[in-house]
């Protein structure tokens, strides 16, 4: 018998896509599909959400799962959680898998808090002597126990959110997966809340984890997964799959350069998109060169947008030239620039996506381009570091002193 | 410790019963929870339990009694459809919550991993409930109107096991097929409509022309009214066949609803 909390073998999912035109879920519709031709089989293509997995994870690991959205990294979660059933292959599991998929599945607004972690707990696969046995400590963890005998209804999103997370916090199973829910509640609650997890792992359970976000793998998880397209294109250390994680994005930048490989309608294409300055302070302007090629057959004229992105994907800024009443014209090759000012992009690395639009979107072109902002202060004073963590951009501003 | 093994599905796949007792409580909370939502919030709260086969009772003894004056077997017409509505709602409770209780589940469905079956199934528990209390107050009844049904009436769990395992087990397919085809959702309240009138339900079975009679008798339905009239209000036993037919097909109906539901179970996820 093995010893590993985790065992995959040859893991396979696919999801068949029935042509959309001749899809049905009316029974009318299939019977009458059915009878008028017994024989065809229903046309579809199959899609391998997962493909060919084959891993193994020890006790008391921290597994970090990263990749690329569609990698198939939830899909795995829920192969590994029996949400979903494989296609193909094994899975052999030492314990019970416990899921902290998306926070508050499971909670009912018409119950109370009592009543809601009875009900999620038993449904995330504790006993009820262990729920009673953990009782205090969940309520305690959460921070509610004034509202314990209130409906969920009519708790604030925060306090919903913490209790939910408590609840599953306090798993006993001997694997837990979860599915980047650390990001709720208060900077405060999720050190709380990261602080567990980690200790999840010290008590020698296991702990797999999905995210998008480079910094929490790091932080939590003692070894990774990287997963490409449904297969593992990685195994091992944190430091080699996040380095992979980056190779990949640097190829995916290269091969979106071709604009054969954008989405889009491809009728008109940028030929052209660079940061002006690829290292940049927090309160510099950022200027986004572009160009677009030129084509006679396109009637009306365009706009063009720039979203750009910070480390973990969020957009930051949109910039669509329609809301400055700039439209060009598709006769002619077209060369702009885009000035962004009065906006203090806080130190890190970010991304800009282009899009050329009319009433639908004609080229789409991801990470055209980054470009790095230096970890310098634009602020008159040093202080400590914690004086500009928050928040997602800096800002220009003054305090007036009214004595 | 034991290793969990996780395979690809084959046909039939057997329900795991290990993994269902250890969910029992999934089913207790489910239970609850169907209790707790239905009189929270409500002026009269339980009363409605008691107002509904009352009333019910009262109209088709007005309709079949009074205005089209079929017979009821010297037992006072109410008394008469109170305990033919008695059974007919424990079976239409179950069939008509549980059916879309899957769908309306769907969020732990699509994420959490618990025995599928559990959530068509808990909706039996607060039916449980309704039919307690109906059973009190046909005996309330009994005594009021003064009619000794004999021992036979100790039989009643019997039926009640039956009329739980038929109405299960066609909630449990109900539920499963509704998560692929939502027509389920249209049609099974019209079935179960038809399926009142055409079960002897407030009306007995020796009021049918006898040239109809033999399709009457094809319904498990009747046999179950016609055995629940036998317990409760000591009308004659039913013929030897449908007391013999009626827990068999009762089991086969349940077998058949899990076997359905654990042929669809596994793509539940995918396809909800």
């Amino acid at each position: 018998m093995r010893d590993t909390a985790i065992s995959v073998e040859h893991l396979t999912k696919t999801y068949r896509i029935t042509d959309s035109s001749k899809h049905t879920n009316r029974v009318t519709e299939a019977i009458l599909q059915r009878a008028r031709h017994p024989f065809r089989r229903t046309q579809f293509t199959t899609l391998a959400a997962i493909d060919d997995l084959s891993f193994d994870v020890n006790w008391g690991e921290a597994v970090g799962i990263i990749g690329r959205n569609g990698a198939g990294k939830s899909t795995l979660l829920k192969l590994l959680t029996r949400v979903t059933a494989p296609t193909k292959g094994t899975i052999d599991l030492g314990g019970r898998v416990g899921s902290l998929l998306e926070v508050g599945t499971g909670f009912h607004p018409e119950l109370t808090g009592r009543e809601n972690i009875y009900l999620n707990g038993s449904l995330l696969g504790m006993t009820r002597k262990e729920i009673k046995r953990r009782f205090d400590e969940i309520v305690d963890f959460s921070g509610v126990e004034k509202f314990l005998d209130t409906q969920v209804k009519r708790y604030s999103s925060g306090m919903y959110v913490r209790l939910a997370f408590s609840v599953a916090a306090h798993l006993e199973t001997e694997i837990l997966a979860i599915d980047e829910v650390l990001a709720v509640g208060d900077a405060e609650f999720q050190a709380k809340s990261i602080a567990k997890m980690r200790d999840a792992a010290h008590d020698g359970r296991t702990v797999l984890y999905v995210s998008h976000q480079p910094q929490t793998v790091t932080t939590l998880c003692s070894s990774a997964l990287f997963l490409e397209n449904g297969k593992l294109s990685f195994s091992g250390s944190v430091d080699g799959a996040l380095s992979k994680y980056r190779e990949s994005f640097a190829r995916f930048q290269e091969d979106q350069r071709d604009p054969a490989n954008r989405p889009g309608t491809g009728a008109l294409r940028f030929t052209f998109g660079a940061v002006t300055e690829q290292i940049q302070d927090p309160a510099d302007d950022t200027v986004v060169e572009f160009e677009v090629g030129p084509n006679p057959d396109v009637i009306g004229k365009y706009y063009v947008s720039c979203h750009i992105n910070d480390a973990d994907g969020n957009v930051i800024v949109q910039c669509d030239s329609r809301l400055t009443g700039a439209w060009f014209s598709p006769a002619a090759h077209q060369r702009g620039a885009l000035v962004i000012r009065s906006v203090w992009f806080k130190p890190g690395r970010y991304s800009i996506d282009l899009f050329v639009c009319q009433a639908g979107i004609i080229d789409t072109w991801e990470a055209a381009d980054s470009f790095e902002v230096l970890p310098s202060t634009p602020y008159p004073e040093f202080t400590s570091d914690d004086a500009m963590s928050h928040g997602v951009i800096l800002a220009d501003f003054r305090y007036e002193v009214n004595p | 410790m034991n290793r969990i093994i996780i395979r690809p599905p084959g046909r039939f796949n057997m329900p795991p019963i290990r993994e269902f007792w250890d969910a029992r409580e999934v089913l207790y909370r489910f239970g609850v929870r169907d209790l707790v939502l239905r009189y929270r919030q409500t002026a009269v709260g339980v009363a409605w339990v008691v107002l509904q086969p009352l009333v019910s009772a009262g109209i088709f003894s007005i309709v079949f009694g009074q205005v089209a004056k079929l017979p009821s077997g010297g037992v006072p017409y109410f008394l008469f459809s109170f305990v033919g509505m008695l059974a007919w709602s424990v079976f239409n409770s179950i069939v008509s919550r549980a059916a879309n209780s899957l769908v309306a589940n769907q969020a732990l469905v699509s994420k959490v991993f618990f025995p599928r079956l559990m959530v068509p199934l808990s909706s039996v528990i607060s039916v449980l409930i309704d039919f307690a209390v109906g059973f009190i107050l046909l005996i309330v009844l009994l005594l009021i109107y003064g009619l000794n049904p004999g021992w036979w009436i100790l039989l009643t769990p019997l039926w009640l096991i039956c009329v739980l395992l038929i109405s299960a087990g066609v909630a449990i397919a109900a539920s499963a097929i509704t998560v692929r085809y939502r027509d389920v959702t249209y049609l099974l309240p019209w079935i179960l409509q038809i399926l009142l009138y055409a079960t002897p339900i407030a009306y007995a079975l020796s009021a049918v022309p006898p040239d109809l009679r033999w399709l009457f008798e094809l319904n498990p339905l009747t046999w179950l009214m016609e055995t629940v009239r036998w317990t409760t209000l000591g009308q004659p036993a039913p013929a030897v066949w449908q007391l013999v037919a009626l827990p068999l097909s009762c089991i086969l109906v349940f077998i058949g609803g899990v076997l359905l539901f654990q042929r669809f179970e596994r793509s539940f996820a995918d396809f909800i």
